[in-house]
């Protein structure tokens, strides 16, 4: 089989008296598309947290190819080649989308403020191929048009493919996506699936968090499934579908 | 959404690439066109007391760009400014008056003693956000003012540092007399740094500083090292600071005070900032020219002149909070809707 | 002397201007719990305080005891009016703007009160006297020992209007949830100008005090002000009660300090402890608003 590029052992973070995550342990193997799922508080987002050190972690480990990923800066987990996109879209606001996009080639680019500064050793030149990078890359996801746009003015749509395609210009081994589909209506969640797995045919593995478990459903390889912060089950959709202990976890919960 | 990695990328079609470029050539335009109009300035202007006013709207128009890179672009805010205002020239008088160094020495002196001091000052409390971030940067500010004051055997304490040399250039001495090849110099340092401001802003790292403006979290998780990002910035705003402090020193006056580098002019300094408009390429110009302008028109009304200042920076804050450069573009874009609506009635994006 | 005996005469007098700080320290409290906005002017309140009260006694020949009052009253009404006029217009904009707008209403009253009343120093006689106190083996003046009763009292008399009064309740209640506190018929502009002018009549308490210590003047509100601020970051801003204690904390730690040390760099030490508590702890001594974020 693959390598699996994730390791995650023994994860564990108290907040104050509340254990958002119990000792969580699971591995994301390459070519994937993980899913975890789980009821909210189970402490899906804040194991996204804890693997992207935005976190601190209690106990655990998570390691990506050879490296410990618990205590390092997010900015440096980066550079190791994992990418994030956030439950509420995290634009930057005030860039056009175009400049969003330049953004996400900040780990390709080698100017310095002082190179920059003075426009030499080819800033000048490096400048312009981010912006035709950039611009290729939103022609690819067909956002060509919105390239002008400043980004505070998109709907929740746009927006969250401009993250993805942002996040995609980092070039990151492993994608971890944070509720992809919250707020999208049928069509846009299916476009959304659809992207994912052109995502992973490109070469990027997926972890995913998601609510929405048509979507799940449909596209993941593997899901785990959390309850209070600790593991509940984990297999194929088919499996985890008709587990009893997940039916009970959910009930009430499912939206199909 | 083809996959990412492969093919090699395609000449880009017109579109926004291509729009901003133009822009950027456009706004090259702009620079170039501002400050051939300053150079035209002395031809008209001959009194030399408003040259000399001109000269120091050129210095704080230096001190505001800096300012306006931390605070507009990398959106953290700065109440002790000021501070390295005085670090600059002081470190560039006392090395030239008191050791006889060559000026230029000097300037880069200073510049090499003050960034180093903004780095160190940055680290830790760059760390902060919010009030908290602004009330660490005041304290620095007076804890500098007063280091200045009481270190007289240095700085000459409050009753001030004279016998600062002149400038040299090219062989010549700006002398006293020479007030207009001052306005030049001091202007064509303003022009340089302005440029180099424009060129940090459309840059890699100058995206990355207003991405940690905007979200640092995203940042970080696109790879920017958003702690050391913003202590750069802060140190390259006191490297401006320490440059228009070397300028001021070496002015026509060649004598410091401790004065004009305490909270007040920290606060003047933050209020060009926002009033010209926060994170805009033209604001800190507005800004400079307007509170150089009002200080000097108040200047002859003692007492009054701080009541009115007071008042005005009530009233130009609460009814421009955005600043100038943007309370004018939303009246311009509500006056292009009006005529727009008036002509036709669809109102179209 | 020895050393201890120093030590311990640095500490009361830390003590009196202590008093002061605490005073001060607790009028940005009440206005920053109520509208989040750190207010500059606060020490102009304080100058203000002193400085009416010294010209009412002057021009109209009034008792201290009154002209204290007047001078109460008319810092207060200055108060309501600084929240009315430039902070209520404001109440949304950043904190960067906040703080000009307050530091301009700063720069306002301070130019106001050099035309009004010139620019000399104010003499206002002692309350009760000069004859020094001697208090195991330091000495103090009557005036210090009415600086610490005033802070004291009003330590108090805040306390007692927090917990037992409506007034104070519904402040309370605004601090915690604004929010919530309107939906329950609280009008929320209303406690902000209370908060105003009950940070506004602490102020005039503080200069009122302090003037026959230090003389009064139109410019000594600044410095008085910011330092005010460092006590109420030492005790934790937003803590009525860090706010005493960081006040009378700061004071004695300038006190020791220009007395041990250097005075040359007296001025200095209060933002050094400022910078040490944002550095070290951010919520002060007795943990005030950790919210460092804009």
């Amino acid at each position: 089989m693959s390598e699996t590029l994730l390791t995650v052992g023994g994860l564990c973070k108290d907040f104050g008296g509340l254990e958002a995550v119990k000792n969580v342990s699971f591995e994301v193997r390459a070519g994937q598309i993980k899913a975890l799922i789980g009821p909210n508080g189970a402490g899906k987002t804040t194991i996204f947290n804890l693997i992207t050190g935005v976190l601190p972690s209690d106990a655990g480990s998570a390691v990506f190819g050879e490296q410990q990923l618990l205590g390092l800066p997010t900015h440096r987990i980066a550079a190791l080649g994992l990418g994030r996109t956030f439950q509420t879209s995290l634009l930057f606001d005030q860039m056009s989308v175009l400049e969003n996009v330049m953004v996400g080639h900040h780990l390709a680019g080698r100017s310095t403020m002082l190179t920059a500064a003075l426009r030499i050793l080819g800033a000048g030149a490096e400048e312009r191929e981010y912006r035709e990078t950039a611009m290729v890359a939103l022609e690819r996801a067909g956002l060509a048009d919105l390239a002008g746009r400043s980004a505070a003015a998109l709907p929740i749509g746009q927006r969250r493919l401009v993250e993805v395609a942002r996040a995609l210009a980092a070039e990151p081994t492993l994608l971890l996506m944070d509720e992809p589909a919250a707020g999208l209506n049928m069509r846009e969640t299916d476009r959304m699936g659809e992207i994912i797995e052109e995502i992973r045919a490109g070469g990027v593995t997926v972890l995913l968090v998601e609510h929405d478990m048509s979507l799940v459903m449909n596209i993941s390889d593997e899901v785990l499934v959390l309850d209070g912060g600790q593991r509940l089950a984990e297999g194929t959709p088919e499996q985890v579908r008709s587990d009893e202990r997940v039916l009970a976890a959910y009930l009430g919960e499912v939206t199909e | 959404m083809a996959a990412v990695r492969e093919a090699p990328p395609q000449a880009p079609t017109p579109n926004e690439a291509t729009a901003a470029a133009r822009r950027r050539r456009a706004q090259k335009l702009q620079i170039f066109g501002f400050f051939l109009f300053v150079a035209l300035v002395p031809l008209a202007v001959h009194n030399r007391y408003h040259i000399h006013v001109l000269i120091f709207v050129g210095l704080n128009l230096i001190l505001a760009t800096g300012l306006n890179l931390l605070m507009g672009y990398a959106g953290q805010v700065s109440l002790g400014h000021a501070a390295f205002f005085g670090i600059g020239a002081y470190a560039s008088g006392i090395l030239t008056a008191t050791y006889g160094w060559n000026p230029w020495a000097a300037l880069l002196a200073a510049l090499v003693v003050t960034s180093a001091v903004a780095w160190l000052v940055g680290r830790p409390t760059l760390r902060l956000h919010g009030h908290y971030l602004a009330m660490a940067t005041l304290g620095v500010g007076i804890i500098v003012s007063v280091v200045i004051r009481q270190t007289s055997g240095l700085t000459g304490g409050s009753s001030g540092l004279p016998g600062i040399p002149a400038m040299t250039v090219f062989g010549r001495e700006l002398t006293t007399s020479m007030d207009v090849h001052y306005f030049y110099f001091v202007w064509a340092w303003v022009c340089l740094l302005t440029v180099v401001f424009a060129n940090l802003v459309e840059s890699r790292p100058g995206r990355a500083l207003r991405a940690l403006h905007d979200s640092e979290l995203a940042a970080e998780t696109l790879g920017v090292d958003t702690a050391t990002f913003k202590v750069r910035a802060f140190v390259i705003s006191a490297a401006y600071a320490s440059i228009a402090g070397t300028l001021y020193a070496h002015s026509s006056m060649r004598f410091l005070s401790p004065t004009p580098f305490g909270f007040h002019t920290s606060i003047a300094l933050l209020v060009m900032v926002v009033l010209g408009g926060q994170g805009t390429l033209w604001g800190p110009v507005l800004g400079a020219i307007t509170i150089t302008g009002i200080q000097e028109v108040l200047r002859p009304y003692t007492n009054w002149d701080i009541v009115v200042y007071g008042l005005l920076l009530m009233f130009m804050m609460i009814v421009m909070p955005g600043g100038v450069t943007r309370g004018l573009a939303s009246a311009w874009s509500a006056i292009t809707d009006l005529i727009a609506r008036r002509r036709g009635g669809t109102d179209d994006e | 002397m020895t050393l201890l005996e120093q030590v311990w005469q640095f500490i009361l007098s830390g003590m009196t201007t202590g008093g002061t700080y605490a005073l001060i320290a607790l009028g940005f409290s009440l206005v920053y719990n109520a509208t989040g906005v750190i207010n500059f002017a606060q020490g102009e309140f304080v100058m203000l305080g002193g400085m009416v009260t010294a010209a009412s006694m002057t021009a109209w020949g009034l008792p201290l005891w009154l002209a204290a009052l007047v001078g109460i009253a008319v810092t207060t009404v200055v108060g309501v009016i600084l929240d009315r006029a430039a902070i209520r217009p404001a109440r949304n904009a950043s904190v960067v703007v906040l703080i000009i707008i307050t530091v301009g209403a700063s720069i306002f009253l301070r130019g106001l009160a050099s035309i009004i009343w010139g620019p000399d120093e104010r003499p206002v006689p002692a309350f009760s006297g000069n004859a020094p106190i001697a208090v195991l083996g330091a000495s103090i003046t009557p005036q210090s020992l009415w600086v610490m009763g005033a802070t004291l009292v009003t330590a108090v008399a805040m306390w007692v209007i927090f917990e037992y009064t409506v007034v104070g309740k519904a402040m309370r209640a605004c601090a915690i949830n604004a929010h919530a506190a309107q939906l329950c018929g609280i009008e929320l502009s209303r406690m902000i100008s209370w908060s105003f002018a009950l940070a506004a009549a602490i102020g005039a308490i503080a200069g009122i005090v302090l003037a026959p210590i230090t003389m009064t003047q139109y410019n000594v509100g600044t410095m008085l002000g910011l330092k005010g601020f460092c006590a109420a970051i030492l005790g934790g801003l937003g803590n009525g009660l860090g706010a005493i204690v960081g006040g009378l904390v700061l004071g004695v730690l300038e006190a020791l300090g220009a007395g041990l040390v250097s005075s040359q760099y007296k001025d200095a030490i209060a933002f050094v402890v400022l910078i040490a508590v944002l550095l070290i702890r951010p919520s002060g001594i007795l943990g005030g608003d950790t919210g460092g974020e804009d």
